[in-house]
């Protein structure tokens, strides 16, 4: 049941980041990246981290992809605005990724075995989760409230007319 | 489950972002590729806390295998606070030079 789920939603999550950077409209690349960021939510769930999934879900697919929405809405892009990079470089691109990808894999093809477990333990409970960060890392979770507030200050200045 | 089909399934989606960052011009489509193979770390990351949930380490510290995933959790705050400012500036750009074409946007001038 398990090899079978994960089989789906690999496919799922390859094929529509394929979609994501070949389709030419980006409000479509961004509609199928959602589509990405789902599937490997159902992988989060699937590896015991059920917080991780709902967080994944509500603050990359509604947060983040939303403002990367508003943002192509508001520069009112089409697809005509992107003109194509030269054939060749697309093929190099490629190219150089196929390596990429080649090269690590064979590097980790021989990897000790070791099994992933599969629907047990606690660990990824809010309730675990919620202790281990608010004791162990607390200050951390602090400091990141720092980090998102000059986030905040950072992002106006930019954008602010001048 | 085997540790090394999700070693291979975040290596396909690192490549697909890596891929994306060199095929695409919109400075938009490569900021979510560059998402995307952020994905496919944490992915990686839960990934391994759970393969390492049934070792020795894990049976002497309570806490060990929730260490990685509020680590992953940590990477999404941050991520969260990149995009707010990068977006920032692709709209500054827009607004300067009504062009969000990588190529053009080259020269750090002006």
């Amino acid at each position: 049941m398990a090899t079978i789920l994960f089989i789906i939603l690999s496919i799922v999550a390859i094929g529509s980041a394929l979609m994501m950077i070949t389709s030419k409209s980006p409000v479509n690349s961004i509609l199928w990246l959602i589509v990405v960021f789902f599937a490997i939510s159902g992988h989060y769930i699937l590896l015991n981290a059920q917080f991780l999934a709902v967080v994944n879900i509500i603050v990359y697919a509604g947060a983040i992809m939303v403002l990367f929405l508003f943002v192509v809405m508001l520069m009112n892009l089409n697809a005509e605005t992107e003109p194509a990079k030269n054939q060749r470089q697309q093929i190099i691109a490629i190219i150089t990724g196929g390596c990429f990808l080649l090269v690590l894999l064979a590097a980790f093809k021989t990897a000790t075995s070791q099994q992933v477990m599969v629907g047990a333990g606690n660990a990824g409970l809010i309730k675990t989760l919620g202790k281990v960060l608010f004791t162990n890392y607390i200050l951390p979770f602090e400091i990141s409230s720092v980090l998102f507030l000059s986030a905040i200050v950072g992002s106006v200045i930019i954008s602010k007319k001048e | 489950m085997d540790i090394k089909y999700y070693i291979a399934l975040s290596l396909t989606l690192f490549t697909i972002g890596v891929i994306g960052v060199l095929t695409r011009r919109n400075a938009i489509i490569i900021f979510m590729c560059v998402e995307l193979m952020l994905n496919a770390v944490n992915l990686l990351l839960v990934a391994f806390s759970n393969m390492h949930s049934l070792s020795v380490a894990a049976k002497a510290s309570p806490t060990f295998a929730s260490d990685a995933q509020i680590f992953v959790f940590f990477i999404m705050i941050v991520a969260a606070a990149e995009v707010s400012v990068g977006l920032s500036i692709i709209v500054m750009l827009y607004r300067n030079t009504h062009n969000i074409d990588v190529n053009f946007l080259n020269r750090l001038k002006n």
